[in-house]
């Protein structure tokens, strides 16, 4: 008997009291349906509530919102943003429609490069999938758009969120994911960031970064 | 793992006996306790939540081979490879399998208690493999040739004189003199030795906090990142989980993903919670070119069904640990196998087998913090109970010990000669208490009174006064 015929079997001599079709009807049911459970109330809002909740939990973190009305600004800000942290104006990003396509000449002497980040980048811009109020979360999605070391090799990570992806709760991310996906499917590496990296590990003293970004920094467009 | 669980009472004398581990244990024991009251106090539903999280969870055990299957299925089609191991050696061979066709030199590594249960590392070094730990807590007991004496928090026993200690001594290719009196720049230190690690490794090896069943996904949650770049960077990531992992759902992932944090550390949410799913895709310009999954039996299927099934409903938060008298005075070494505390002393004998682990049940004072915090609302001290009554069955215990129960329960089987008893045996100890209220000595319990008084009785038995109050 192989390892897998053997643990399946002693799981079903274990669990598998009752009738067959309906334990199989349960969990087909299940997956196929995925029901939401309970939700907190705390994203919950209008748009202005969920950006002051976003902002608030991202800064509890160590992380940083700025709110823009304009999306042709993100460059300006980014090059804004390198300059305040003593950073070189130089910035990663991957073949994503909406960053590609943006007017990366008002960032001035900004530098960008296209591509998955490499151990000497300082610094990388993605375009969030969504965002997450409840808990300040970004979440990213592979793929050559926004490849996922650009979430964890540079210093900074500067993530650009449109305000119509800002969701209250996880839930509404994973609906449009499946929307995007389709049923049951997944990009390879789906990414729930909250603040930049942090360890706790040496006398729990919290210390920002330990191997991820330093800087986490989302510019939210309204 | 080589189990250190039969001379616990001595593991727990040494342990008391180590001012920096007492030292350690005091700094850091009430951060988690008042830092996941917090958390639960700033989200109302935490405990409605908490009860959808144990449905959940039962609902998986109630149907785990399905949704194996469908897991199974799903990896599979998302291009990952699984591989099944019933015992821990089974779950090394797949490790080492692959390592050697893909002949992998560094091996990274990402916080996982699993990898200990088998304890890969050795096995990896004997087959000329460089496991490296890249989770500073995991990187700084690995270089001291430890084990993780917490499950969140693996070098919650070291002192930071202690790292900079080992620091100095592993990375001898940094100045001699450099300043490692602050944190932060030990931190910095780690961090600049384990990227080189991480962009020269050829397989990283994770844990999986969860395995969905709708996606056949794995789901790693850390604070560090430095998950993230062990699963990335290499060609070849593999998952090792054990088969209760899995979730239904994104949905009931999310539920739970929403009491674990809190409960772990007091976040309302780790830094990075990663979905993993199958290979590096068509375009993808980074990620591995191979994903396999490990999934490990390793005695669990047996507890299915019976009285200690709860138990498999852990989420590894450490909760408990954080809130259990015992393993806050001893700290987690001298529980002697992988998982300590609370959870520990249940998950334990189930594993290596009561009559190896016969003392970790009796380490609780039952005094029930560790099922009031418990995010799963598993019932520890029922079942710590449970298995003292194993124990007992089996015979385990001392002679003398099982000689007193005999003839304790000879007295409690017969009310009348047991009140009649109990009044005469208060009445002299009373006396013999002079009006003190205590005892320095009493037969057959020298052992409390060497080093402290027994409280005298007062002069009736519960029953006596009962009686008394109801009249």
């Amino acid at each position: 008997m192989t390892a897998r015929e053997q643990i399946l079997t002693r799981i079903r001599s274990k669990t598998a009291k009752g009738d067959d079709a309906a334990r199989r009807a349960a969990v087909e049911a299940r997956l196929a349906q995925h029901p939401r459970n309970l939700i907190p109330q705390r994203g919950q809002g209008d748009d202005e509530h969920r950006i002051g909740v976003f902002t608030s939990m991202m800064q509890a973190v160590g992380g940083t919102v700025e709110v823009i009305a304009d999306i042709n600004d993100v460059p300006h800000c980014v090059a804004d943003y390198l300059r305040g942290q003593n950073l070189p104006a130089i910035v990663r990003r991957g073949s994503d429609p909406l960053i590609a396509t943006l007017p990366w000449h008002r960032g001035g002497a900004l530098e960008v490069m296209e591509g998955p980040a490499i151990d000497s980048d300082r610094a990388s811009v993605t375009h969030a999938f969504a965002g997450v109020a409840e808990t300040g979360t970004v979440i990213q999605i592979s793929g050559p758009e926004n490849p996922t070391t650009l979430n964890f090799l540079p210093e900074v990570h500067i993530a650009v969120l449109e305000m119509k992806d800002l969701f209250a709760s996880y839930e509404e991310a994973w609906t449009k994911l499946r929307v995007r996906m389709g049923e049951g499917q997944m990009p390879r590496t789906v990414n729930m960031i909250s603040g930049p990296s942090r360890t706790a590990d040496i006398e729990q003293t919290i210390v920002r970064p330990a191997h991820g970004p330093k800087n986490m920094h989302v510019i939210l467009v309204r | 793992m080589e189990a250190y669980t039969q001379t616990f009472p001595a593991n727990t004398a040494k342990a008391l006996a180590d001012a920096s581990l007492q030292q350690a244990m005091t700094d850091t024991g009430p951060h988690f306790v008042s830092k996941r009251a917090k958390a639960r106090d700033a989200l109302p539903e935490f405990d409605a939540l908490r009860d959808q999280a144990r449905d959940i969870k039962d609902h998986v055990l109630a149907h785990l081979d399905l949704y194996l299957e469908h897991y199974e299925k799903k990896v599979t089609e998302s291009g990952g490879h699984v591989h099944w191991a019933a015992t821990a050696e089974e779950a090394r061979a797949a490790i080492l399998g692959i390592c050697k066709r893909v002949n992998a030199r560094i091996v990274t590594k990402g916080k996982s208690m699993i990898s200990e249960e088998i304890d890969i590392n050795k096995y990896l070094a004997e087959a000329g493999h460089t496991p490296v730990e890249t989770d500073l807590g995991e990187y700084l007991i690995q270089l001291r040739g430890e084990r993780p004496s917490h499950i969140i928090a693996p070098a919650i026993h070291l002192t930071r004189d202690q790292v900079e200690a080992d620091f100095r001594k592993a990375h001898t290719h940094l100045d001699p003199n450099r300043d490692l009196s602050e944190i932060p720049t030990m931190v910095e230190e780690a961090r600049q030795v384990l990227r080189q690690k991480y962009l020269t490794a050829d397989v990283g090896i994770t844990g999986a906090n969860f395995l969905v069943a709708e996606t056949g996904t794995s789901i790693i949650v850390t604070n560090e990142g430095n998950g993230d770049l062990t699963q990335i960077l290499p060609k070849v990531h593999i998952v090792i989980a054990s088969i209760e992992k899995i979730v239904p759902t994104l949905e009931d992932t999310t539920t739970i993903l929403r009491v674990l944090a809190r409960s772990a550390t007091g976040q309302d949410f780790s830094n990075y919670t990663t979905f993993s799913t199958g290979p590096r895709r068509e375009g993808d310009p980074d990620g591995p070119g191979e994903y396999h999954v490990v999934i490990l039996d390793n005695g669990r299927s047996n507890v299915l069904g019976t009285e200690f099934q709860d138990m498999l409903r852990c989420i590894r938060c450490g909760a408990c640990l954080n809130h259990c008298p015992v393993y806050q005075a001893v700290g987690g070494h001298a529980y002697g196998w992988v998982y300590p505390g609370p959870i520990g002393a249940v998950v334990t004998p189930a594993i290596i087998g009561i009559e190896k682990a016969r003392h970790l049940p009796n380490a609780s004072t039952f005094c029930g913090r560790c099922e009031e915090v418990c995010p799963m609302r598993i019932p520890l001290p029922k079942m710590l109970r449970h298995w003292r009554e194993k124990e007992f069955e089996k015979h385990l215990q001392p002679v003398s010990m099982r000689w007193g129960m005999g003839v304790w329960a000879f007295f409690a089987k017969r009310p009348k000669l047991y009140q009649f008893a109990t009044r005469i045996a208060v009445r002299v100890l009373s006396n013999q208490g002079h009006g003190k209220g205590r005892l320095s000595k009493v037969p057959l319990a020298s052992a409390w009174t060497q080093t402290r008084d027994f409280p005298a009785p007062q002069g009736k038995t519960f029953q006596q006064m009962w009686k008394e109050r109801r009249q």
